[in-house]
């Protein structure tokens, strides 16, 4: 049985048993990540390219080792997608795109839906690696599988997301895949980062970060954009940020005393998080990142036609 | 010429002179001559309208010409060919193009145009201030006696309160109305979609219905202190719809229209980002949409319009947040408000109250009535007529529309303008005589 979906464009279309083999499938190519040899022959002969059009270091690196691992061809490109620049429109990068016949796309983009567009243009598998405010469901399929590695059943589990959730695609991709998964989020931030309807998402609205935190096992904080505050007015500044909405040891005594600490990088030292809780035995910050290679390699396993069943036989 | 017309035996219903009957209609010399039995003519032309419904032609408030400066996008003659392919025998046309229509020789240009193109009527409705930018009156008494029949700077919300007031006292010392498409950009910020389910599923950046509240609020207060005729563009919210209900029972001069995609769709349709649903005002929730119905259908709102905004497939291939705002409709406008009379959402009486005489009234256009005396604009419809909405057999000559592919039931047959059928589904334009 291969993967249903020519394309992966957001968790919203994924199945709780689509996210369910991704996770099972990245397992495998965990173990090859542990290896002395890390490289397997499954991806040989395969084009991918990693289209690129908003500045990212983290997410495209991740790509760029998973897409080595499995012996892709890996291209990278990084037109600029300014909407006020004049030049070639998305549709004309679709068609380009086309011509050199690539199996695997995967892409980052300013704009909400950009992903879904070249699907409607290109015969290429389309990864999203991030679309504007829409979704990063990468990030959020490495995220349940890094909470899955640490033991934890999703069917028990509470999560808290901590930030500005409104105008986060990790926050969004994160709250359909773990709800679909059967645990429980809570979100939290001050009202102008929370926008009206996350229930109608699955999520549950919390304003104070000691309610968020109340016995979670997971606290998830996002990334704030530090120049949203300010100039949009959604926050006055990044000290008050901190004070009310950053992490401390303090706050995490509100947790379950085994509970985690993630972030999707790239940190903001003393806005997010203190040091010494993204630095503390309850981070698992860097887990996360390996575990980005692994469910990236199974993403692309799996886009490329690659069996859920025999992952293992054929590397 | 021999300038008679006989439409026989269909059921004619024009609701400003509340005629519901089968019939005949007799037009001469471009008017509507009589209506009823007329009897035994001879050497008339006739138009056999057995099974067929037979009202004014119908009357747009609201479209989008892009003559003069975006002519690749539509022009008066295509605009004025789809109109009348959708049994509009009016439209009224906003002054947003390049040049803006701010002055009398753009809106002397379009009617010449529409002369030329001899197919629906064409009225222009000029800008309220110079270069639609909010900021110094237009000649209005110059503009009325060129032919424009409202002002509006549409698309360019009136943001000044105090520009407000002198518009609508201006306007009024010389019987214009005065139309506002009404968004507070400091809280629409121009959002691509409604803040609602649409945003909350796509990340996009959205306008709250209360970024159209607070203007129109705003501007049935300025209506209470000057008393001068205004109209609503494009209502979209439950929020508006109560606020224009409350005006009205206070005695305002104030008219409102709605938007055909307004009354069929909601933000649902935006949820796969197909830019053919982008529009501003943006599609909003379910009850935002039945409230709008029960505007209709009450008489909170007067009229019904397509906002037909044409834009090229290029304009439109683009991510959804750079996409321009605009779906055309004059083509698929009476299909799809079938579809609500249909499913018992709207009386057919009402949907062609609010497509003839609703609208007329707003504007005072001398159309939407078969009146003896009036020009003769009248629609043929067949209302068991299927069909599939085909965008490449649209007459206008762009395709940006939210309902590609939809199985209609019922449309226009055969639009008569001032006494001359010059549209016949399924052949097209007529030739003139
Ligand atoms: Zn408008
Ligand atoms: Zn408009």
């Amino acid at each position: 049985m291969a993967f249903a979906h020519k394309s992966l464009l957001g968790i919203a279309q994924l199945s709780t048993e689509d996210i369910l083999t991704i996770l099972s499938v990245a397992e495998t190519f965990y173990e090859i990540s542990e290896r002395r040899i890390k490289k397997v022959p499954t991806l040989r002969g395969k084009t991918v390219v990693n289209l690129f059009m908003e500045p990212s270091t983290r997410t495209r690196a991740s790509f760029e080792i998973a897409e080595k691992r499995l012996s892709a061809d890996g291209i990278n490109l990084s037109p600029s997608s300014s909407s006020t620049k004049k030049g070639e429109t998305l549709l004309d990068t679709a068609r380009n795109l086309q011509a050199m016949h690539p199996d695997i796309l995967v892409m980052r983009h300013r704009a909400a839906g950009a992903p879904h567009f070249l699907d409607r243009h290109i015969q290429a598998a389309i990864i999203n690696a991030g679309d504007g405010a829409h979704e990063h469901p990468t990030q959020a399929l490495l995220d349940a599988f890094t909470i899955r590695r640490q033991g934890m059943p999703f069917g028990r589990l509470n999560v808290a997301i901590i930030g500005d959730i409104a105008h986060s695609r990790v926050a969004r991709s994160n709250i359909l895949c773990l709800t679909r998964l059967g645990a429980n989020v809570r979100v939290c931030g001050p009202r102008t980062m929370l926008q009206p309807g996350l229930e109608a998402l699955g999520a549950t609205v919390c304003h104070r970060l000691d309610d968020a935190l109340d016995g979670v096992d997971v606290a998830m904080a996002l990334r704030v954009q530090l120049e949203r505050f300010g100039g949009e007015a959604l926050l006055p500044n990044a000290r008050e940020y901190a004070r009310q909405f950053g992490l401390n040891r303090k706050r995490l005594e509100h947790m379950k005393p085994d509970g985690l600490v993630m972030h999707p990088g790239p940190i903001n030292r003393g806005v997010e998080m203190d040091p010494e809780v993204a630095d503390g035995e309850r981070s698992v910050i860097l887990e996360q990142v390996t575990s980005g290679v692994a469910v990236r390699m199974a993403l692309l396993y799996l886009m490329a036609g690659g069996s859920p069943d025999s992952v293992v036989k054929e590397s | 010429m021999g300038d008679s017309l006989l439409i026989r035996g269909g059921r004619l219903l024009d609701p400003s002179s509340g005629l519901d009957l089968v019939g005949d209609l007799l037009i001469e010399d471009g008017l509507v001559a009589a209506v009823g039995d007329v009897g035994a003519t001879k050497h008339l032309e006739e138009l056999d309208a057995e099974g067929l419904l037979v009202t004014p032609a119908l009357v747009d408030l609201h479209v989008h010409l892009r003559e003069p400066g975006a002519e690749y996008k539509e022009d008066v003659r295509t605009g004025a060919a789809a109109a009348v392919a959708g049994g509009f025998g009016t439209v009224c046309c906003m002054p947003n193009t390049s040049p803006p229509n701010d002055c009398r020789a753009v809106t002397e240009l379009i009617l010449a145009r529409a002369a030329e193109a001899g197919l629906a009527r064409v009225r222009p409705v000029a800008g309220i201030s110079m270069g639609l930018s909010g900021k110094g009156l237009t000649e209005v008494a110059e503009l009325k006696a060129a032919g424009a029949v409202a002002l509006s700077d549409d698309g360019h919300p009136v943001g000044d309160a105090g520009f407000m007031r002198r518009a609508l006292e201006y306007a009024s010392t010389f019987g214009m109305v005065v139309v506002n498409h009404c968004e507070e950009l400091s809280l629409s910020r121009r959002g691509a979609v409604h803040e609602g389910e649409a945003s909350t599923w796509t990340g996009l950046r959205a306008q709250p219905a209360a970024a159209e509240e607070v203007m129109l609020a705003r501007d049935l207060l300025l209506v209470g202190l000057t008393r001068a005729r205004y109209h609503a563009a494009h209502v979209s919210t439950a929020g508006s719809v109560a606020l224009l209900r409350q005006a009205k029972s206070d005695g305002l001069p104030v008219t409102a229209e709605v938007t055909v995609h307004h009354l069929l769709l909601t933000d649902e349709a935006c949820h796969d980002f197909d830019t053919n649903t982008k529009c501003n005002p943006p599609l909003r929730s379910e009850t935002d949409r039945q409230a709008c119905v029960a505007g209709v259908l009450d008489g909170t709102i007067d009229a019904v319009v397509t906002d037909h905004a044409p834009h090229s497939p290029n304009d439109k291939a683009v991510e959804f947040e750079d996409a321009p705002f605009g779906v055309i409709g004059l083509e698929t406008a009476l299909p799809a408000l079938l579809r609500l009379v249909e499913r018992d959402e709207l009386s057919l009486e009402v949907l062609v109250a609010r497509l003839t005489s609703g609208p007329a009234s707003c504007f005072g256009l001398e159309a939407g009535t078969l009146a003896p005396g009036a020009p003769a604009d009248v629609t043929l419809t067949d209302l068991s007529l299927r069909h599939t909405v085909r965008p490449e057999h649209f007459l206008s000559r762009s395709a940006n529309t939210p309902f590609a592919g939809w199985e209609m039931r019922g449309r226009a047959v055969t639009t008569v303008v001032g006494g001359r059928a010059v549209y016949r589904w399924p052949d097209g334009l007529l030739p003139h005589p």
